[in-house]
């Protein structure tokens, strides 16, 4: 699903940002991406999407080999991924309702299936009462819902979550966090970047940890150890 | 496409003052380039009347018979740069002469011998009245055996012909002077409009929009502006033309063609400003 090999990313202005990476994702996997703010998590989050390019290894996603993807390609790899940030990243000028479909009018989705599937996906995030409503309107974690169900309403095989709780309160981190274990257990791969331990505790999911962009471990791999060492 | 339509479209109403903007500079600019349009249309009315005026003469040698003279009017004729050929008899010159040239009746009435010679007088098509067919022409009928002289305005002929040449350099490069700056005007405006809405193209970008889908709305919208202009500037034009024509002289206006070339140079010009400076911001980010 998601492959990495020898994967390098060096900094526009000189530096490593990534060094010598390789870890594999299987499909359906749930996957905690951790380690400090600077440690490479967005860079391979990004690298995944394609919104950087590699500067050497090989990085595979759904069959794609990103690395050697042609720019008009670009948008037929993210049409079978969803992205969530920590800032939601909603149009604060459309509803809840229109910003799910704007996700599936760009990629030319026939139009008279779009109010039944934007429907879907917000009832599956919880949010089919406020379909209506504004951004403004709604609280962090309302909005983040909507962004993950912007994320799925193209029905990915990956959700990529860069820090999804990051701006959010204790319950609203508890209720996106329960979210996506649900979109997960319907078959969907998650890669949810985080700093946050005590929800990394919470799961039973493999854990990649980064330090200064070199992967340091990889619970699908290396030896379990004690939590409470991890940074 | 229907989304295309109504991104353009709700560009204006998300910015009116921005489009407003851009229409108005477009408009002005086509209105200078419009106004060149109108002195070089008249220019052209002008010089049209005059050049009608141009005409060969070639004199002939006295006693030549005239059915040679008929034959080489029907040669003249048959020149391709000729438009008529009309033989003017010593009579009908002397006649001529009595009738406009009042001043010397009383000479020209006790002549006893005819002192003017037969004529025949050569008009060129329109398009072949400048010094180069004039020279061409005259030279051919030099080589008619009978004819003693060819006469031309040959000052006239040439001033026209640069006369001609200036007004159509000056209102091409004016015309491109104009054309390249509403470009830029455009394109900033469009590219204004872009990075208000970089937010949104950075998420279009993330959901999988290709770059084409994004360029359409923003074409389309810089086109309608354009186009908006182009209209204005006509509009423009005609109510300078219509306070022309009534306080200082009848003038000519555009034809509908040549309107309709200002529309649609003015959504040209619309079209490649947001192309640039759209295509400038997708390859950026």
């Amino acid at each position: 699903m998601i492959k990495f090999t020898n994967v390098f990313k060096a900094f526009p202005k000189g530096g490593l940002a990534l060094k010598d990476v390789s870890f594999h994702i299987a499909k359906g996997e749930f996957v905690f991406l951790t380690g400090h703010s600077g440690a490479g998590k967005s860079t391979v989050l990004k690298l995944i999407y394609a919104d950087e390019p590699v500067t050497s290894g090989e990085v595979r996603v759904s069959g794609f080999n990103v690395a050697e993807l042609r720019p008009r390609d670009v948008p037929m790899l993210r049409r079978r991924l969803g992205i969530v940030f920590q800032d939601f990243r909603l149009l604060e000028d459309r509803t809840a309702e229109e910003n799910v479909a704007f996700a599936l009018e760009v990629t030319g989705a026939r139009r008279s299936s779009t109010p039944a599937r934007v429907m879907r996906v917000l009832t599956q995030v919880g949010l089919a009462a406020k379909a209506q409503a504004y951004p403004r309107e709604l609280s962090g974690g309302e909005q983040q819902r909507v962004a993950i169900a912007r994320a799925l309403v193209n029905e990915p095989s990956v959700l990529l979550a860069d820090e999804p709780t990051g701006n959010l309160d204790e319950r609203a981190t508890r209720g996106v966090f329960q979210l996506l274990r649900d979109i997960n257990a319907s078959g969907t791969a998650v890669v949810m970047a985080t700093h946050d331990l005590d929800l990394v505790r919470q799961a039973p999911y493999r854990v990649i940890e980064l330090q200064e962009g070199a992967l340091v471990y990889d619970s699908a791999v290396d030896e379990p150890r004690d939590q409470a060492a991890t940074p | 496409m229907n989304l295309t339509i109504r991104e353009a479209l709700l560009a204006f109403r998300r910015a009116p003052l921005l489009s407003a903007l851009s229409v108005t500079t477009i408009a002005f600019s086509l209105f200078v380039v419009g106004l060149f349009g109108l002195v070089a249309v008249n220019l052209q009315d002008a010089l049209r009347g005059v050049a009608e005026r141009v005409e060969i003469v070639a004199y002939l040698l006295p006693g030549t018979p005239i059915e040679s003279i008929t034959l080489a009017e029907k040669d003249i004729e048959a020149f391709p740069e000729v438009h008529s050929a009309v033989y003017v008899s010593e009579d009908s010159a002397l006649a001529r002469a009595r009738a406009e040239l009042v001043e010397f009746r009383d000479v020209l009435q006790e002549l006893e011998r005819n002192p003017l010679p037969a004529s025949i007088e050569v008009k060129l098509k329109p398009r072949f009245r400048d010094a180069e067919h004039v020279n061409d022409v005259a030279d051919r009928l030099r080589g008619f055996g009978f004819v003693d002289d060819v006469r031309f305005g040959r000052d006239w002929v040439e001033k026209l012909d640069r006369l001609r040449q200036i007004a159509a350099a000056v209102g091409l490069v004016v015309g491109a002077a104009f054309a390249v700056v509403a470009i830029i005007i455009i394109g900033t405006t469009i590219r204004m409009a872009v990075l208000q809405r970089s937010r949104e193209i950075a998420i279009m970008r993330l959901v999988g929009a290709t770059n084409g889908f994004i360029r359409r709305p923003f074409l389309l919208q810089g086109a309608i502006k354009g186009m908006l202009g182009g209209l204005v500037a006509v509009g423009l034009s005609y109510g300078a033309y219509t306070l022309i024509n009534r306080w200082l002289i009848q003038a000519a206006f555009f034809s509908n063609v040549q309107a309709l070339a200002i529309v649609g140079f003015g959504t040209l010009i619309g079209l490649f400003g947001s192309a640039a400076s759209v295509g400038r911001h997708l390859r950026r980010v």
